[in-house]
């Protein structure tokens, strides 16, 4: 009885100081965030939100995770068909075709026009505003959180076979893991193959070799664009991943085999890795106690001139028929989440980069990069901006590109388990994905991206 | 004149059907209905719009190799995963139902496994079967390369059906011991007594006065199979490698949701229905000849 009483003392408490800490004036105007991230990711969007909230009181946004990026669409599509679409909502980089073609937006441009912001789009780093950008230039979303692939190495390692920077070619790479090997090393370099791996090995190795996913300029320049990788250097590569594989340089990591990629770098088991400079946080974390290792741009093959790496990560949408006070919320919140402070505060706290150059350049003036955990990162920033983004650089804009992902892990597996060829592998790969294509445009006729 | 009991106007049992039929409606018929609508259209995932293309859908699915890969990979599951659930269930029941030392005890614990959430029971498994951690590793140990779900499409096929029969197993064992125990036991004793064994009693006696329970349990196993196979694919192998365990219900899933591909996904989920009452149909057809109803 008296914890009843007890509880019921403290919730009117509660009660009371909360209706005393809001303000006199009108209730705030509430609006919705769904969000793809979970766990610790999920906790710092959380205190986003809250600085957000508490650094106005004309609005409130009410920040929901939806467990992850597909959750977060498909759960968004159901409430929009049924009208209960949240306000903004975070979608992930892969979605960005399917997006404009829905026609259920508000263009992010015109809203903070709208309502009075002014944002400089010459301040984001080309390469992650025009992922998001049409083939025009308009952002209609805003980038939010923000990844590149990086090469991650273990120095100790290296020292062994007497070399102290990271291989720049996969020339280089070949015979350094052949040495590593012969150096008594089990494992000198893990991959995955799975279908989320094509960001690292067929996406970001595309761009940086200047090397066409598709035709139309990957899809910028129309839904009838197709598959072209296995007419690549791809293939070039595939072929000796595939060799280096055989040859036991090169193993495979997955949760489901016991342990994935990350783990095996952290704990030393491997030596070589290529994974998002978000991972950079966790190796740091996790890793065996005294290694040394650091990271690098993703190698290029010899003679190849360096393009851009790709950014993955999501952006943040606005969605059609809202009120105008929330559309005013929205564009507050787009406003905080644009600011260089905030972008500290979420680099700090997560891995992802800075998405502004002011963002960066402040985050480089309070000497983030300087510090031990964080140093290292701005390669992220150097392989993002090693050129202008060409027209094939510049994204991938591909209708139900996940089920094209999927497709190349499928793929990837029979190719790795001897049960086609190379080549053979990627044919399969062009076909299959073309057809998912071809069904993507038949199912938005007489319609174009923007 | 046989007396019967019932209600003097028709509507008085139309109104206590009411509830039941307006569930069925709104929880099956309804979406049913709808799926069939979206099979025949191309729907744009946000409500766009759509257009009506007729059998389309059902013609690009089933030219799909993928997709007869699916059919063989579902049904390959279903008689593998059935048989092994059902026999095990058997023999663990009929040795509870012997009375032997400990029966009482494994009357209780081996319905477990049947309370357990698939993804649950998919996680557990994944450890169990990794073959870098877990007790496969020490397997792969003495025999290197024996044991790779990652990349060998079988080890990953019968990692799943492992998983799917034990949660499965447990279920089966309580009708199968319900059914034993219904048994009279004079009839045994009778068998005892004319000194047949153990194994022609079960043969003559146990298996034939059981029938009915199999059959039912045959028809809920494959069709489960079909359908609950979904948690511990999505968990242990998300249908790889190579498309290996990519069952049609997973494909559903993917392709629907993942993929944003409603009618392909509307169709998908059209002809693993008729796959499931065709089998239904023909285990009714020709197995059911041969139950025994008392």
């Amino acid at each position: 009885m008296t914890i009843i009483k007890r509880g019921l003392a403290a919730l009117a408490a509660g009660a009371l100081s909360t209706a005393l800490a809001a303000p006199a004036s009108a209730e705030p105007v509430k609006f919705d965030f769904w969000f793809g991230l979970s766990g610790d990711l999920a906790r710092v969007v959380d205190t986003l939100c809250k600085n957000f909230n508490a650094s106005q009181s004309d609005y409130e946004v009410v920040c929901t995770s939806q467990g992850n990026y597909d959750a977060t669409l498909q759960n968004t599509i159901a409430a929009f068909r049924a009208g209960k679409q949240p306000t903004v909502v975070q979608v992930y980089d892969v979605g960005t075709a399917t997006m404009m073609l829905s026609g259920a937006y508000k263009p992010a441009d015109k809203l903070m026009e709208e309502n009075g912001y002014k944002i400089d789009y010459s301040d984001y780093f080309p390469g992650i505003a025009r992922y998001y950008a049409t083939s025009k230039g308009e952002m209609l979303s805003f980038p939010f959180n923000s990844s590149t692939a990086l090469m991650y190495w273990n120095k100790d390692a290296f020292a062994k076979i007497g070399k102290t920077e990271a291989p720049k070619t996969w020339e280089d790479v070949g015979a350094d893991l052949k040495a590593l090997k012969d150096a008594g090393y089990d494992c000198p370099m893990a991959i995955n193959i799975s279908g989320n791996e094509s960001w690292q090995l067929m996406e970001q190795f595309s761009a940086i070799h200047n090397q066409p996913i598709a035709s139309k300029n990957n899809g910028y320049d129309g839904l009838d664009a197709r598959l072209e990788m296995n007419k690549t250097k791809f293939v070039q590569y595939v072929t000796d991943l595939k060799k280096w594989y055989d040859a036991g340089l090169i193993k495979i990591k997955s949760k489901d085999l016991g342990q994935d990629m990350v783990q095996a770098f952290a704990t030393g088991t491997c030596q070589v890795i290529m994974t998002s400079v978000g991972d950079h946080g966790t190796v740091g974390k996790t890793q065996k106690e005294g290694m040394k290792w650091d990271v690098a741009e993703l190698p290029v093959y010899a003679g190849t001139e360096r393009k851009n790496s790709l950014v993955g990560g999501a952006s943040l949408w606005v969605l059609s028929g809202k009120s105008d006070a929330e559309y005013k919320g929205a564009a507050a919140f787009l406003n905080f989440i644009h600011d260089p402070k905030t972008a500290l505060f979420w680099s700090t706290n997560t891995g992802y980069i800075p998405v502004t150059k002011s963002g960066f350049e402040y985050m480089k003036s309070s000497g983030f990069y300087d510090k031990a955990p964080y140093k290292g990162r701005e390669v992220a920033i150097e392989s993002l901006t090693a050129s202008e983004p060409t027209e094939i650089t510049r994204g991938i804009r591909l209708g139900n590109f996940t089920q094209i992902r999927a497709e190349f892990g499928t793929q990837m597996q029979a190719i790795f388990a001897n049960k086609e060829s190379v080549q053979d592998g990627i044919d399969a790969l062009v076909k299959n994905g073309d057809a998912i294509l071809d069904r993507f445009q038949q199912t938005y006729p007489n319609k174009t991206l923007p | 004149m046989e007396k019967r009991v019932t209600f003097g106007k028709w509507t008085i049992g139309i109104l206590f059907a009411v509830p039941q039929l307006i569930l069925i409606f709104t929880f099956f018929y309804w979406p049913a209905g709808q799926a069939v609508y979206w099979s025949l259209t191309l729907q744009q995932p946000w409500g766009g719009g759509n257009i009506w293309v007729g059998l389309d859908n059902f013609r690009s699915i089933l030219a799909n190799a993928d997709y007869w890969n699916s059919i063989t990979a579902s049904l390959t599951f279903a008689a593998i995963s059935t048989g092994l659930a059902m026999v095990i269930a058997l023999v663990l029941a009929t040795l509870t139902d012997r009375q032997l030392a400990g029966s009482r005890l494994y009357r209780v614990v081996l319905i477990w496994p049947y309370g357990i959430a698939a993804p649950a029971l998919a996680l557990a498994f994944r450890f169990i079967l990794a073959p870098e951690a877990g007790f496969m590793a020490a397997v792969n140990k003495f025999w290197p390369g024996f044991w790779d779900p990652g990349l060998n499409g079988a080890d990953a096929m019968a990692s799943v059906i492992v998983a799917f029969s034990w949660k499965y197993v447990g279920y089966n064992f309580i009708f199968f011991l319900a059914a034993l125990q219904a048994i009279p036991r004079s009839l045994i004793e009778a068998a005892a007594m004319d000194g047949s064994g153990v194994i022609r009693r079960f043969w003559d006696i146990q298996f034939p006065l059981i029938t009915p329970t199999i059959f039912f349990l045959l028809v809920i196993n494959i069709t489960e199979s079909f359908q609950d196979s979904f948690g511990i694919v999505d968990i242990m192998t998300a249908g790889g490698p190579a498309n290996a365990t990519n069952l049609m219900v997973y494909k559903i899933y993917s392709d629907g949701f993942r993929g944003l591909d409603y009618s392909g996904a509307a169709a998908q989920s059209i002809i693993l229905m008729l796959l499931i009452i065709l089998l239904t149909i023909v285990q009714f057809r020709f197995i059911e000849r041969r139950v025994h109803y008392r």
